[in-house]
């Protein structure tokens, strides 16, 4: 496949770190959807404001770059408005789970179709590592010098929680995984929410002393097993990769369509 | 065909307002004074196949129409003060990037929770700078239902004449208040449909090339042109950019596109005001009061003479100095600490005394409040 088809090379370089994860992750969306054969007029991709938000620019979709946590409220607007298109949201874990954690938790409660894919750094790279919501006790940033004493949330948790149809996770070490993952989330029909662990070497694994990009790579594959694994009853700090909720309820939009009948009739 | 002829609130004169003008997409959250336009268009947009929905907070409301905007719908929100204050981020996203919609806020009194239940003009300059950085906005009023309704069309239309945020700064005595509105025909009102780009696939478009006359054309989300819109300073492609001399020509682009045409955006309504020595400034539920002493003491054979002002924002300085030039008298009716006489008083200049006629206790000013204050400006004693 030609990947550049689906890029802006005018946007080009793109400003991420040698090293950083996110390219990996645009390099899988690209060939997820290559592979569903979805046209890029047909595609949309909303984001909000740090590292991971700037690749809604670097796609030649319509591309909508926002502000700050509100990426699923734009995208409720453009998904609710014009159902036929395919929306994406790319979202940093604080975009998404700090500032924007009510728009999270209500676009998974409506179950809107829009895939939100929450890239998971465990940092505020944009604004030079502070700790974020899923930065997790015990761990260092520009902003908890004396190490984090803020809880984590658990994305997939909160996710199923709130009423996602569609929750998975993987990492960027797994691109197959990532991958295919990613299709099956931009054809669910519903809210989908995928997690992906990914490497910020320039300031969380610096000030966690978690070594190179490579070996921050590693430690996904080390950390990490297949839901469900015997390895996690072993040892509950291992990570669990896969989809943890995979269901069919009513979509937003065709709730709404129905709706539009029961008004008219 | 027999004009229509309702007996309605203000409210809900904005919500049919919206529905002629072509309302195809609203986001909302319930609040205080102006959740009879929500329920209003709960009814009526799914019967008509429109788009309504229930938002978590009015920051979500305010991005969702921006988002359905792109997609080449009309839109709307509705809110009051603390949800206005809400909206001022995404606010000033729908100005840098140019995105058409139409934002109502039907003032009660603040600041924060403040005076829910009742009337206030206080959020004049929150419309005015309530967003941050440098900026021109867009702001219309009304004092009667006919008027609401008017410049609920007119709002819309000049949304997307200049691609630009519109705010209709109503209030609660205007949004509660029924009286008579006799809904236009078809076809009465001229309308504004969006400015599409002509462009075949294959050709570049520039989102942000603006054509000789300074309009944008656009292109909805969906269609054959994809493009980046970001609330960056951006080049003519929507792509970011912090290269000065851009930078420069945007904000002075949606600045100039704003106040270089004042005067085809000023909506305005002059009462006796050829001979008025004295001369009132009003807007909003207030000038049905500053009208009515007028009138009363027009038949008493004074000269005086009301200018009430739809447009707020541009605001129409040339006009207010030239009805207020002859005048011995300048005073402004409104309902908060002078918010609009600022203004007034930086349009006529050193040359005349600018007073302020107020009433800031969530009661509306009555044609006795301003003939009490008119009184001691005249020199004619308490």
């Amino acid at each position: 496949m030609d990947v550049k088809y689906y890029l802006r090379e005018r946007f080009f370089p793109h400003l991420w770190c040698a090293g950083c994860g996110h390219g990996i992750v645009l390099n899988a969306l690209i060939r997820a959807v290559d592979s569903l054969a979805i046209k890029k007029k047909d595609m949309v991709m909303v984001s909000g404001i740090g590292c991971s938000s700037r690749i809604s620019g670097y796609v030649d979709f319509h591309s909508l770059h926002t502000l700050h946590g509100r990426a699923l409220a734009f995208a409720t607007g453009v998904k609710l408005s014009k159902p036929s298109l395919n929306v994406i949201v790319p979202m940093g874990d604080g975009d998404a789970l700090a500032i924007g954690g009510n728009h999270f938790i209500h676009a998974a409660r409506r179950n809107i179709n829009i895939t939100a894919l929450v890239m998971n750094n465990r940092t505020y790279g944009m604004t030079g590592g502070q700790f974020s919501p899923l930065s997790g006790v015990g761990t260092k940033a520009t902003t908890a010098p004396y190490m984090n004493i803020d809880r984590e949330f658990d994305t997939v948790e909160l996710a199923s929680a709130a009423g996602a149809t569609f929750v998975a996770r993987t990492t960027v070490y797994h691109v197959k995984q990532l991958q295919s993952m990613l299709k099956k989330a931009i054809k669910h029909d519903g809210f989908s929410v995928l997690e992906v662990l990914t490497q910020c070497p320039t300031y969380f694994g610096r000030k966690n002393r978690k070594g190179s990009a490579v070996d921050m790579m590693n430690n996904y594959r080390d950390t990490t097993v297949p839901i469900g694994s015997d390895k996690k009853k072993e040892n509950p700090e291992l990570i669990e990769r896969g989809i943890f909720v995979d269901k069919n309820l009513p979509e937003y939009c065709q709730a709404y369509a129905d709706l539009v009948e029961r008004a008219s009739a | 065909m027999a004009k229509k002829i309702t007996f309605v609130q203000g409210n809900e004169a904005c919500a049919l307002g919206a529905m002629y003008a072509g309302l195809d997409f609203y986001a909302g959250y319930p609040i205080t004074p102006s959740t009879e336009i929500a329920e209003t268009l709960a009814v009526t947009m799914p019967a008509a196949g429109k788009k309504f929905i229930q938002m978590e907070d009015e920051i979500s409301s305010m991005c969702a129409i921006i988002g359905a905007s792109l997609t080449g719908n009309k839109v709307l929100t509705a809110t009051s003060g603390p949800g206005f204050s809400l909206m001022q981020e995404a606010l000033g996203y729908a100005v840098m990037a140019e995105i058409p919609c139409v934002v109502v806020n039907v003032q009660r009194g603040g600041p924060s929770t403040g005076n829910p239940t009742h009337v206030s003009q206080g959020d004049v300059n929150q419309a005015r700078w309530g967003t941050h950085g440098d900026h021109s906005i867009v702001a219309l009023s009304a004092s009667n239902h006919q008027d609401v309704f008017r410049m609920t069309v007119e709002a819309f239309n000049i949304a997307e004449i200049y691609r630009t945020p519109v705010i209709l700064l109503f209030d609660e005595v205007i949004g509660h208040m029924r009286e008579k509105l006799i809904v236009p025909e078809e076809g009465e009102i001229p309308l504004v449909a969006r400015l599409r780009t002509s462009l075949k696939e294959g050709v570049n478009y520039h989102p942000y090339l603006p054509r000789e006359d300074g309009r944008l054309p656009m292109s909805d989300f969906g269609d054959v042109h994809r493009f980046n819109v970001t609330g960056l300073y951006h080049d003519m492609w929507g792509f970011p950019t912090d290269k000065p001399e851009l930078v420069q020509d945007l904000l002075r682009h949606q600045i100039n596109k704003i106040e270089n045409n004042v005067h085809k955006m000023t909506f305005y309504k002059s009462y006796f005001l050829e001979d008025a020595r004295t001369v009132l400034i009003s807007y909003g539920s207030a000038a049905r009061s500053a009208l009515s002493v007028v009138k009363q003491r027009r038949n008493r054979g004074e000269s005086i003479g009301l200018l009430e002002l739809n447009t707020i924002w541009p605001f129409p300085a040339e006009l207010v100095r030239e009805c207020t030039q002859h005048a011995d008298l300048v005073a402004v009716v409104e309902m908060n600490v002078g918010q609009l006489t600022q203004s007034v008083r930086l349009a006529v200049g050193d040359q005349q005394e600018v007073h302020l006629i107020n009433r800031v206790d969530g009661q509306m000013i009555i044609d006795k409040d301003i003939k009490k204050i008119l009184r001691i400006l005249q020199g004619r004693g308490i």
